[in-house]
């Protein structure tokens, strides 16, 4: 008992769960709205789409690299798509969106995995580049405009709902999107893939050391093309969720997110130089960002600080991750990859 | 066994390695022969124009100061990508300034006066905003990625803050006409500021100890460490300077676009460290050369200026054709290094 309390406070996480609950707290009595049903279900949907990206983004970062791409491949991916069942004029169900759509993302992913599985360049500066393709591709090629009418079938499925949550007091209602299941099955499925299989184990030791993976008998390449090929479906279907939760395809939505969901990833305890992390943390840091974000409007203060915070809470989050790892005796490879 | 040694030898020797540099410069200067004798030929007409050259002059010095600062960073195995946050907080800062002391109508005294408060603020603010990047990634030790994106939200949260993201307009008629100036009648303003901050630079780079510590410390931190380098306070130094040009740059956005906004110049980022690296700056530090990132930002002012030219390629294509460069520059770097085989891109840490 007293070895698990050991463990337990000597995890990152638990530090993260405190910061929550203290903000949490901090909200409530400033507001009074913190601890309503309807808030509560409203912060569980805003959650999904980020944190299906944090998944992803986390398993580029324990890989060593940075994957600033995400946005762009799934406002392509889900456009490309919707584009295309739209001008069909598709009325069948909900699964063949899905299915194109996890199709395009992983070979856009892989169009990410072919250079970063075989160039020794520093990932964000090609995910850099590709992030720019794959908008240009949107933009240009694809000449893309909002969609206001979505394929019935996806419409439906951002509004179905589990249940409904009512506020008691000011009778708002809120309900708690199918969406949130994909994001448990998708964080179990790599929770499996972590845990149990030697690809996972394969990302935790690329990002602890390339090198040393490669002599214990690891296919570096091969890892990181799947890897990237993984992240590609997705955030393709977190894009996907986000059109259909919206009810319309609204091209540059997800821009621009990329930081907000690195810094959940590497607030949640996630090393920046690679190599350890868990998903536990990445759902906290996640929960936290997004309650940050959510409750500025509940505390009154106005959105202009946001960009602001973000960025305070990442240079905090990575300061203590670094000074961390500096700590542990790593410190000389904290540097770029 | 004998041959192998020679080959290393030969290529750990200054003359094959400065060859083999100048096969990139070459290239570079193919690329931009190519691109200037297409455009000449498709587009003789506006191509040959005076005015089109005097535009790209003004406007490259916009992205060229950033990049000269990113250069940087990047030879010493880092990267800044906060510089257009940096640039547009400092014209933020300077606009403020201007627009508190010398209000629509002021007197020219009090215009000058406050031009010159505005533009010593907005350098110090670039240089201090270089400086907290140089100490987050030197004293924390925070990734210079992580580190400089972070910044980068934080001072464009900063500029937002002070404007209310709205723009800043309304500036001293005065600011606008000198860097609108054009000495002889021929060079604009922001072509000199440009080029004498190049040749500040260059003589940083080549005539200093500054120089050469930069390139050694990206070649092997650990070896410059204990070769007795005061890593910490180059890499601030370094970084402070990369401030202080990304704030230069934000003087030049201020003139050219008569007003600041907290969301000027988006694209600046992936086109400075594309500029950096089709130049043949190594992401992973301790190589390059000046000349190199200056060919490859005319490079790229006169691709973009010429597609300008084609009023039927959508400006939505640009960051399709920047971030095809990229890749292909970061491709053929790799293919060019595996044949000759001494040159493989390495990891931190190794020796060249």
């Amino acid at each position: 008992m007293s070895a698990l309390f050991q463990k337990v406070i000597r995890a990152n996480e638990f530090y993260v769960f405190l910061v929550i609950v203290a903000v949490c707290l901090l909200i409530q009595v400033r507001s009074g709205q913190f601890f309503t049903a309807n808030n509560l279900v409203d912060l569980a949907n805003a959650m999904v789409v980020p944190g299906l990206f944090a998944i992803g983004a986390f398993l580029v970062i324990v890989s060593g690299g940075i994957d600033v791409s995400f946005p762009a491949l799934a406002s392509l991916a889900v456009y490309a798509v919707t584009r295309f069942l739209v001008d069909s004029h598709y009325e069948g169900g909900i699964l063949l969106p899905f299915a194109m759509v996890i199709g395009l993302g992983a070979l856009l992913g892989a169009f990410n995995g072919l250079f970063t599985s075989r160039l020794a360049v520093p990932s964000l500066i090609i995910t850099l580049g590709t992030a720019n393709v794959f908008s240009g591709v949107m933009q240009g090629a694809l000449s893309s405009v909002q969609i206001a009418k979505i394929p019935p079938a996806m419409a439906e499925f951002g509004r179905s709902s589990l249940f409904v949550a009512t506020n008691p007091v000011s009778g708002l209602t809120s309900s708690m999107p199918v969406s949130f299941l994909i994001l448990v099955v998708v964080a179990a499925i790599v929770f499996f893939l972590l845990r149990f299989t030697m690809f996972g184990r394969g990302i935790f030791a690329i990002g602890g050391d390339e090198s040393a993976a490669s002599r214990a008998g690891f296919n570096v390449r091969r890892t990181k093309f799947w890897l990237y090929v993984i992240v590609g479906v997705i955030a393709a279907v977190a894009g996907l969720i986000r059109t259909c939760g919206m009810g319309q395809m609204h091209p540059t939505n997800l821009l621009g997110m990329e930081m907000m969901v690195i810094a959940a990833v590497v607030l949640g305890g996630t090393a920046i130089t690679g190599g350890t992390g868990s998903l536990t943390g990445v759902m906290l840091g996640t929960l936290l960002i997004v309650i940050v974000q959510n409750s500025m409007i509940l505390l009154g203060i106005p959105t202009f600080w946001q960009q602001f915070s973000l960025g305070l809470l990442i240079i905090v989050g990575t300061g203590i991750s670094a000074l961390q790892i500096a700590r542990s005796g790593n410190g000389l490879r904290a540097v770029l990859r | 066994m004998k041959g192998a040694a020679v080959q290393t030898l030969l290529s750990r020797s200054g003359s094959l390695r400065a060859l083999s540099r100048d096969t990139h410069l070459t290239r570079l200067l193919v690329m931009l022969a190519v691109l200037v004798g297409f455009f000449a030929i498709v587009k003789t007409e506006g191509f040959f124009n005076l005015l089109t050259w005097q535009s790209m002059a003004i406007q490259f010095p916009e992205f060229g100061l950033m990049a000269l600062g990113v250069m940087l960073t990047m030879i010493t195995a880092g990267i800044d990508l906060s510089v257009v946050g940096v640039a547009n907080m400092a014209a933020i800062g300077a606009a403020v300034v201007m627009l508190g002391m010398a209000p629509r109508g002021a007197d020219p005294a009090t215009a000058t006066g406050a031009i010159a408060v505005a533009i010593c603020l907005a350098l110090a603010t670039g240089a201090a905003a270089g400086a907290l990047n140089g100490f987050l990634v030197a004293k924390v030790r925070i990734p210079p990625i992580l580190a400089t994106l972070g910044t980068f939200e934080l001072f464009t949260g900063i500029a937002i803050l002070i404007t209310g993201g709205k723009p800043k307009s309304g500036l001293p008629a005065l600011y606008g006409e000198v860097f609108a100036g054009k000495l002889f009648g021929l060079i604009p303003v922001p072509l000199i500021v440009f080029a004498v901050a190049t040749v500040l630079i260059w003589l940083l780079m080549t005539r200093t100890a500054f120089g050469t510590k930069i390139y050694m410390l990206g070649t092997n931190a650990t070896a410059a460490r204990f070769s007795g380098l005061n890593t910490t306070s180059l890499l601030v130094r370094t970084y402070t300077l990369s401030g202080l040009y990304a704030s230069l740059a934000g003087l030049v956005m201020l003139a050219n676009y008569n007003s600041a906004k907290a969301d000027y110049g988006s694209t600046y980022t992936l086109l400075a460290v594309l500029i950096v690296v089709l130049g043949g700056v190594n992401p992973n530090g301790g190589n390059g050369r000046l000349l190199g990132v200056v060919l490859a930002i005319l490079i790229l002012q006169i691709l973009s200026s010429g597609l300008n030219m084609f009023p039927n390629i959508s400006n939505f294509y640009r960051p399709l054709i920047w971030g095809g460069v990229l890749l292909a520059v970061i491709t053929a770097n790799h293919l060019s290094g595996r044949r000759s085989s001494h040159r493989t891109s390495k990891g931190q840490g190794q020796t060249k």
